[in-house]
């Protein structure tokens, strides 16, 4: 787990290398209420120096209010924001140091991408020269030096999106806010982006919080994700963290595929589900309590099962979803008591082993994988 | 740590410096539209609860109005008339603008012109012109006599020209509302074989049912609020409007005159919220992914359309081209020579070229002043932040002169300003007062425009300039106004033209000095000079002519300058 993990319970799991206070961006008791409604409550984070962190969540979650609490653009009801340790809880955005890009990019549609990019340059009266120079910089920067005469509208999505990130990072910030940058764009060129901005924030080794409601871009990008829910964070954690040990149901749900069992403890490591007894799983407390295992589809697996080995149900295959090279078949097993599960099998296996809908198919459970959390 | 420990205290963000000057900003315009609009509209309604001494009665002059049967009459003529003009002008509106918008009759932008041109002149010139078809000496009377109607004066001439003056109204609203057609739907209704007859039935008009409510609305408040047409053409009919007028300026009781006024109001007080409502429906109606509707050739209903159009321009033409007719011969009807006689007299005798200049300063100060009292206004309400509390005041003061008839503002001006115990006495009767007076008049739609052009702009612009630390009004400047440049060029025609036409609101408030042609108009009428008074109705509209020509090339070099961005 990582150094600065926090948890919704509030306890700071700290250990070990950074001490307390030495985060860039520190988050503290964060409320947000619009009217009746409380759309954050008690936020606590810390976003050390260079960091790239992405609020992933559900539309409503209260992940943009968060960020736009953070820049200043709207005004938390409680708590307070440090950053590089000074308290900037009550400053106006005008006072704080971030470049921000939105998703709509919010391009001048009217100023050419030089004078885009210059426009917070000017204000801060640097020479001319100075300010040429810095716009051919970060043109080239972005991969668009040729496109400073151009206006907004005669560039495509993704260039226009370069262009506000470009200006965004023009007074070279402290801190870089993407609200759903991405969100606007077809599916290739936000692959294609995806991996330009992540690498950009790696040379510039400036903090980064980006918000975003998808997974896949939460996971190939982040050093950490906040994953929120409802206005709370659910789980604070790297993207193999978040991925393998989910904190909470939701978590587990929503990142990533998952089945879900109903199952019962039976003593320490086993768990029965239907009339199925499985051993090797991380369960504790006592016996016969209600639990809901969760399980990703691909730690069910076909192969390799060896003679002896535990943990093997029999089951058989009611329906396959072609997904390319990866099928999702859906299968009923014996003893789970009508509880399907999904597994991922590979297009080959399934041709090579010749099955279809109705075969049977023995598969082993990796129960150490298994999620285990109160019903 | 405070704001964790204490929950009960909110954390107030600091207000940067650049934001409170916006506040400020903000706060002096709700003080302007305090002052010139609630201000008189509150003396209105005090007036009409004090007896003449400034003695509170309660509602006495209520009662006192409803005992009198000649000020009762007057209430039933203004409904009625007003009912009929509605009932006439929408269909017919309805009808031209459903050519417009659904067929493939050609020249649309040319007879879309033409017909709107009646807002280029002051609402009496038909009745005027009336007055030279049917009138005592009329070309027509004949005619109308064998039709049993024996005068033009009084309500078939208040109908016939109000139809006129309201149309261009109606039409407006209605295009706009047969414009915003869903092409899926109709498509789906050619797929299940629906007959024209039934998709007119059960796609157009339910569509349109909030455009022509709206329609009918104003069209119902423009008849019933107006004052010129009934002044010139409606002999011994009197009508609300007229009747404010007469208390007012004829007999000084104004405390009835008061009673009257709010009559006047509450229809469009009543209009203007059913409006409003109206008018949220509609925009919800249209969602962002309808498809806009594209009109299929159809020769004999593109025909009939043309030539109903036609018809409709033609009696326009009629119309209007008599008061321009007229206006330049000798002496109606006996010597019907070219003659410059009552462009002259109207511009020596009856002193118009001093009235004249007042007309333009008036438009031109309207014109500035408003434009950027709106503009300024509608952008710090629509992009700035803080200063929650004034938000909604303003919000409602800028609408609320949509809802006020210019009888009803004139006579709070009257009864504002002309309070000795007001400090704002000295500007009573001054070229200031006349200029305040006609901006807030027309303020509600210049305020709608720059609101409609500034919603259409990212609203993430002022906080990309906060965050590279770059002050709204530099964004305002560069980046705002540029951009909004051609509804900016709207909202200044749209006063400029209505404070050359306008009476109502200035009939009560012009001085010797600051006396307006439009209401030379009016005086020229009433002194018999009907000639002259035609004369000048015809100056005004040439006037409008004019600048509106102005205006769109002033438009045409504008956008070649600011909106290049625009093209790709």
């Amino acid at each position: 787990m990582d150094q600065a993990l926090q948890r919704q319970d509030g306890k700071t799991l700290t250990a070990g290398t950074a001490p307390p206070g030495a985060s860039f961006l520190r988050l503290e008791g964060i409320r947000k209420d619009f009217g009746a409604f409380t759309a954050l409550r008690d936020i606590r984070l810390e976003v050390p120096q260079g960091e790239f962190v992405c609020f992933l969540g559900p539309s409503g979650c209260g992940k943009t209010t968060l960020l736009r609490i953070i820049a200043g653009l709207e005004a938390q009801t409680a708590g307070s924001i440090y950053q590089r340790g000074r308290d900037i809880s009550v400053l106006p955005p005008a006072q704080r140091d971030y470049g921000i890009v939105f998703q709509s990019y919010a391009l001048f549609p009217n100023l050419s991408v030089f004078d885009n990019v210059a426009y917070g340059l000017v204000n801060r009266r640097a020479a001319g020269k100075t300010i040429e120079d810095r716009v051919a910089d970060l043109l080239k920067l972005v991969g668009l030096p040729d496109s400073a005469t151009k206006y907004p509208a005669q560039l495509s999505g993704g260039q226009q999106q370069r262009i506000a990130l470009a200006r965004a990072l023009a007074t070279s910030p402290g801190l870089l806010l993407l609200d759903e940058p991405l969100s606007a764009l077809d599916a290739i060129v936000r692959v294609h982006l995806r991996q330009e901005i992540r690498s950009l924030q790696q040379r510039l080794g400036v903090t980064t919080i980006m918000v975003t409601h998808d997974q896949e871009e939460a996971l190939s990008m982040a050093d950490r994700i906040v994953v929120m829910n409802q206005g709370v964070i659910d789980q604070v954690g790297t993207p193999l963290e978040i991925y393998r040990e989910p904190a909470t149901p939701f978590v587990a749900d929503f990142v990533g595929k998952v089945n879900m069992l109903s199952a019962t403890i039976e003593g320490p490591g086993r768990v029965r589900v239907g009339t199925r007894s499985f051993s090797g799983a991380s369960a504790n407390g006592s016996a016969g309590r209600s639990v809901r295992a969760y399980l990703r589809p691909e730690d069910i697996v076909a192969r390799p099962i060896s003679e002896g080995d535990s943990n093997v149900v029999e089951s058989k295959i009611e329906k396959i979803e072609f997904l390319g090279s990866y099928c999702l078949v859906r299968v009923t097993a014996d003893g789970l008591e009508n509880q399907p599960l999904t597994v991922y099998l590979s297009l080959n296996f399934l041709s090579e082993q010749n099955l279809a809908e109705g075969s049977a198919l023995r598969l082993r459970i990796l129960t150490e994988r298994m999620r285990i959390f109160d019903a | 740590m405070s704001a964790v420990l204490n929950p009960g205290v909110r954390v107030r963000q600091k207000i940067h410096w650049t934001d409170r000057t916006g506040h400020l900003v903000l706060g002096l315009i709700a003080l302007a539209l305090v002052l010139f609009l609630a201000g008189p509209l509150a003396a209105i309604l005090a007036q009409s609860v004090e007896d003449a001494r400034g003695h509170f009665v309660g509602l006495d002059n209520f009662f006192a109005y409803f005992a009198t049967p000649a000020l009762l009459d007057s209430l039933w003529n203004s409904i009625w008339v007003a009912l009929l003009v509605t009932v006439l002008v929408v269909p017919a509106a309805f009808t031209f603008a459903y050519a417009l918008a659904r067929s493939c009759m050609p020249l649309k932008g040319i007879f879309r012109t033409l017909a709107l041109t009646p807002l280029l002149a002051p609402s009496l010139l038909s009745a005027i012109s009336f007055i030279y078809w049917f009138g005592n000496q009329g070309v027509l009377k004949t005619l109308m006599l064998s039709l049993g109607i024996e005068s033009i004066y009084g309500a078939p001439g208040i109908v016939l020209s109000q139809l006129f003056a309201v149309f261009p109204h109606a039409l407006i609203i209605l295009v706009t509302a047969l414009s915003l057609a869903d092409a899926r739907l109709y498509e789906a209704a050619d797929a299940l074989g629906t007959s024209h007859a039934r998709k007119f039935f059960t796609i157009t008009l339910p569509g349109a049912k909030y455009g022509i409510a709206s329609a009918a609305m104003v069209s119902f408040t423009l008849v019933i609020t107006d004052f010129g047409i009934p002044k010139v053409i409606g002999g011994n009919f009197n009508v609300l409007a007229t009747d404010v007028f007469k208390l007012v300026i004829g007999q000084q009781d104004f405390q009835k005159g008061a009673v009257v006024a709010l009559m006047l109001l509450a229809p469009a007080l009543l209009t203007f919220i059913v409006d409003r409502f109206v008018q949220r429906k509609q925009t919800s109606m249209l969602t962002a992914r309808a498809v806009p509707y594209a009109t299929k050739p159809s020769r004999a209903f593109d025909l009939a359309m043309t030539a109903y159009c036609a018809i409709v321009l033609l009696l326009m033409g009629a119309v209007f081209g008599m008061a321009l007719f007229a206006s330049f011969v000798k002496f109606w009807p006996y010597d019907l020579s070219f003659s410059l006689r009552h462009y002259v007299f109207g511009i020596v005798d009856g002193e118009v070229n001093t009235a004249f200049v007042n007309s333009l300063k008036l438009a031109f100060l309207t014109s500035l002043g408003g434009t950027a009292i709106v503009f300024v206004g509608a952008y710090l309400m629509e992009k700035t932040r803080g200063a929650d509390w004034l938000r909604p005041a303003v919000q409602l003061l800028a609408l609320i002169p949509m809802a006020v008839p210019g009888l009803v503002l004139g006579l709070g001006y009257i009864f504002f300003f002309n309070a000795p115990q007001n400090p704002l006495n000295f500007m009573y009767h001054s070229m200031a007062v006349l200029v305040a007076c006609t901006i807030i008049h027309f303020y509600t739609t210049g305020h709608l425009t720059a609101m409609t052009a500034l919603k259409s702009l990212d609203g993430e612009f002022e906080s990309v300039s906060a965050s590279l630390k770059v002050p709204f009004w530099k964004t305002f400047w560069r980046v705002t106004l540029p951009i909004c440049t051609p509804a900016l060029i709207d909202i200044s025609r749209y006063f400029f033209i209505n404070a050359m036409t306008t009476i109502s609101a200035v009939v009560f408030l012009y001085s010797p000095d600051t006396r307006l042609v439009s209401i030379t108009i009016l005086n020229l009428d009433e002194a018999g000079e009907i000639g002259a008074a035609a004369a000048m109705a015809v100056l005004i509209a040439a006037t409008s002519l004019a600048v509106c020509i102005l205006y769109l090339g002033i438009g045409w070099l504008v956008e070649r300058r600011t909106q290049a961005w625009r093209t790709k």
